[in-house]
Order: C-alpha cells, then structure tokens, then sequence
C-alpha cells in the first residue's frame, strides 16, 4: 500500500531498483555454473573408475586424460576445424531452411482453418517421427548428397519449430487481440503488432526444440553419408569407428556435445532475456 | 467509419445522428450460443448519451454491461437493434491490458501509429500525453515493473492517444486499492473536463458510479436492460465519502439488490 501510494505521488525512488555490482553478479554466474561443473566432475570421476576397474583395456576404453590429451592434439590440426565448418555449415543451413519453412506453415496452420484440420494434425505426428526415418527416401531422391543431409535436417527442425509459433499464436491472450481491434489493427497489423509479439517466448522456445532436432538428425545423417570426401563431424567419429581409435572418437563425441549445448545455451539465454522484457519471469526482473 | 455488422443488428457511425447525441443505443439485443444453449447477454437495452456526458452503468455480474461496451466498440455484434455512436470510440478494459513488451510510451505510440500519426511526431505526443496522465519518468518502464493504479494511466493515456470522442470504460478501477482509485478518480474526472469527452464508465461500484457520472443508469441482471435512471446533481468535485453521495449510492445499491432478487 504504502509502494503504491508513493509511486502514485511519482517517487520513482520507491520503485525498487536493480542492484548491479561486480561482486553480486559474479556470484550470480557462480551459483548457477557450480551444479553444471559439479556434473562434469562427477562424470569424469566415474569414467576413470570404470577405466581403473579394469573391465576393459585402456585401448578399448581409454581414460579421461588421455582423451583430453587427443582432444588437444586435434585441436591443433587444420582437418579437425575444417570438419566442425562443414558440419556447422550443414547445421545452420538445414535449421535455416527449416525455420523458414515452420513459419510459413504455422501461420498459413493459424489462419485457414482447413490447413489446421489437414496439416496441423500431421505436424504432431511429424514431430514424433525420428527423423533419421526420412533418410532412406532422401537417398533414394537426392543420393548420397549434401540435399539428403539437408532434408533430413529440415524434417527434424521444422516440426518442432513450427509447434513452437502455433502454440504461441494460438495462445495468445483474447484480451490483448481484443485490445488490438480496439485500436483499430486488424489481419496484417494485428498480426505484425500483438499476435506475433505475443507469441514470440513460445516461438522461441519452438526455436531451442528444433535446433536440439536439428543437431541429432545432422549427427544422424552425417554417420551414414560420406559425401564428397568432406571430413565432417560425423565422418570423423565414423572412420575413429572403422581404425578403432576409441582415443579419437571419445574426442570427437566430447566437441559433439560441447558444440550442442553451446547453441542451446545461447537460445537459454534469448528466451530469458526474451522473457523478462515481456514480464514473464516475475519477481525475478 | 465503422461499418455495418452482419447480423440483424446494427452498429453505425452516423454523422446524421441528432447533434446533442455521442451514442444511442435502441432496442439492442445480444445473444451468445453457449453450447446448445442460446444465452441473452441484452435484451433490448435502449439509453441516449448527450456529447460530453458522462454516464455510468451499474449493474451485477452478468448484466451484460461489458457486452454493451463491446458492441460499442465493434468488437461485438448485435443480434437485433441498433447501436450508434458519434465519431470515434475507445475502450479501457479492467485489466490495463498494456500489451507487456513495449514500454509505457510504446504502448501509446502504438496506438498513435494504427491512427496514422507520423513516425516523427509519435513519440513526442506519448511522452505529452503520459505526462497529461502524471507519468512524466515512467515513459521507458514495461507493464510489470509499474503498479496497477500506473497502469491504468497508461491505458487513459493510450485511450486518449486515439484521439477518441467517446470513451467506454469496463470497471476500469475494479482490481485497483482505495487509494489508487481516489486518485484515478480525481485524474479522470479533470480529464473529461479538460476534453469535453463523452464517457460511458461501467461499474459494479454504485458509490462510484455516483462519484463520478452525471447519470447512473441501473441494469437488470441477465439479461440486460435498463431498468431504473438516476439523475446526480451533486456538484463537482465530489467526495466519495460525502453524506450525500452515499445516500443516493444507498438507493441504487438497493435497487441493485431488487433487480438480483427477481
């Protein structure tokens, strides 16, 4: 009462204020990296007592270091860079391609309800479809090619992407639409002022989904498809496979997933900042 | 400007409508289909509002005084009768229902933008009119990180940034403290003064109704009509804690209290 009463007297002071200090924000990123780091260490832990256990040679199953030492030896060789840019390149190309696609589909799903009752009851059989499923046509079609990678990445981002901005347009608050109207917007300026806006958290969330899709349908795909002598992500850890360089391919499997939640990590962080400026987050802001 | 809603009913803009009139209303029936069932929001509600006039509608939940606002506003349509408002219409709802990811000054520059107004001359109104509303040093702040009572300037703000004639306003002060709304009350008040607006403010508030509007027009509960008229003659400002005004309240509380009973 006494907030409200002040700030209705304009003593913007009263209205709390973010404390922003070095010391606060660096024990911020603490508290919420330690969990993560504590995992890692407990991961590698098990993994060196399963090693000394003896169940297994240490050229079947070599130890955490003697990974890491492989790791850094790759790290210093142009082929592995070149490896990661195509299959980063392959990534983004087919996530593109698939994003442009689920927007098209999901706002033509929104507006014309014949396309919801046909396509829109596909797209949740889509999205529960390995998407690896897609590749035996995509050979057949387009052969061992790069177009078969990409469409098997497409088949994989895009149904999630694409749920991700129907739930988020259907979901949109009949307040705010009728808000909308009231200010005179209606079919395109209700879509580009309110609709849209508003279901921008949901589609990003859509977003972070259909690229977790698009990075196992890629890892997939390159496992199967050698294409012109490209020395992909998945061609590596394949031929560390074929020398039974177990060395090399725990090294491999460790730049896969550091590769995939960095990406994801960096959609975290948009849908946060996303949501705190729509106001989603509460007493957090 | 607002063109002629399906249906049997009718919402127009007629510039022809009497000169003394912002809105009539005439016979206006709405019926929603609730399931199988055929429900009457309003069943021929008719009432005149004089330009400038400020008028409050009080009724219980489910009088269909939201409806009445809604066809006002041509978000709803009429199933019989006919509606007319002169010139153009605003709504203010309960909830501000700012839209949460622009700011304060956004959210009236959005409302300049779907006017016409000029990209260069948008922002320098919205600062003026939330300043008209006592906002001067919130224009850069979001929806939540401001206080109910903040918000619904903000929504007088955008309202006004429609350059309407006629302003409905849905228990916009219903979710606010004593407090808060006193002052709402007094800001609203010297707004309508300083524009010559026509409000049509719906309450279930009777003392509010009788704080603010020079007539109070009481509904019937489901479905809506006007049932009862009163005239205040209380001079301006008024207290909503005077003798008087509770006197009057007391009456239209009672009569409220008859209609449910039927």
């Amino acid at each position: 009462m006494a907030a409200e009463l002040a700030s209705q007297l304009q003593l913007p002071e009263v209205l709390p204020s973010r404390p922003h200090t070095v010391r606060r924000s660096v024990a911020h990123v603490w508290s919420g990296l330690w969990p993560k780091v504590g995992a890692v260490v407990l991961t590698v832990v098990i993994w060196q007592l399963v090693v000394w256990s003896g169940w297994k040679t240490q050229t079947a199953l070599p130890g955490p270091w003697l990974v890491v030492e492989r790791l850094a030896g790759d790290l210093r060789h142009l082929d592995f860079y070149a490896g990661v840019g195509v299959t980063l390149r392959r990534a983004a190309l087919g996530y593109a391609i698939a994003a442009g696609a689920a927007i098209v589909v999901a706002i033509l799903i929104a507006r014309i309800e014949l396309a919801r009752r046909s396509v829109g009851s596909l797209l949740v059989g889509l999205q529960s479809m390995p998407s690896i499923a897609w590749f035996p046509l995509a050979i057949l079609l387009l052969q061992r090619s790069e177009g078969a990678i990409t469409l098997v990445v497409v088949m994989g981002a895009a149904p999630a992407i694409a749920a991700g901005l129907l739930s988020g347009i259907d979901h949109v608050h009949p307040l705010l639409i009728r808000v909308g109207r009231a200010m005179g917007a209606d079919g395109l300026s209700l879509y580009r002022h309110v609709i849209l806006p508003a279901a921008l958290p949901a589609f990003v969330g859509g977003l972070k989904q259909g690229w977790a899709f698009a990075w196992r349908s890629l890892m997939s795909a390159e496992l199967l498809v050698v294409a012109a002598n490209q020395t992909s992500i998945g061609q590596q850890l394949q031929s560390a496979r074929n020398l039974s360089d177990t060395q090399q391919l725990l090294a491999i499997m460790i730049v896969i997933f550091v590769v995939g939640v960095g990406v994801d990590s960096l959609f975290g962080t948009l849908d946060k900042a996303i949501r705190r400026r729509w106001g989603l987050l509460g007493a957090e802001s | 400007m607002r063109p002629p809603l399906d249906g049997r009913g009718i919402v127009s803009n007629l510039l022809a409508l009497s000169d003394k009139h912002a809105l009539s209303v005439e016979r206006l029936t709405v019926a929603y289909s609730h399931g199988d069932q055929l429900l009457l929001a309003l069943d021929g509600a008719t009432l005149e509002v004089k330009r400038g006039e400020f008028v409050c509608v009080v009724g219980a939940s489910g009088s269909g005084k939201s409806t009445l606002l809604n066809v006002l506003a041509g978000l709803d349509r009429p199933s019989a009768g006919r509606a007319h408002v002169h010139g153009r219409v605003a709504l203010i709802f309960q909830e501000s229902a700012l839209l949460p990811w622009l700011t304060a000054a956004g959210n009236v520059e959005l409302a300049l933008e779907l006017r016409g107004v000029n990209a260069s001359a948008r922002q320098k109104l919205a600062y003026e009119l939330l300043n008209r509303v006592h906002l001067a040093g919130f224009e850069k702040r979001r929806p939540h990180e401001l206080s109910g009572g903040m918000k619904q300037r903000v929504a007088l703000a955008r309202a006004l940034a429609q350059d309407a004639d006629v302003l409905l306003m849905d228990e916009p002060f219903g979710a606010l403290d004593a407090i808060s709304r006193d002052l709402l009350h007094e800001e609203l008040e010297r707004i309508w003064k300083e524009s010559r607006l026509t409000i049509l403010f719906v309450t279930h508030n009777a003392r509010e109704a009788v704080r603010l509007g020079d007539r109070v027009m009481v509904f019937t509960s489901r479905p809506g009509r006007v049932a009862h008229e009163v005239q205040v003659d209380l001079s301006r400002p008024r207290s909503l804690d005077s003798p008087e005004l509770a006197v009057i309240a007391g009456r239209i509380t009672d009569r409220l209290k008859h209609e449910m009973a039927v």
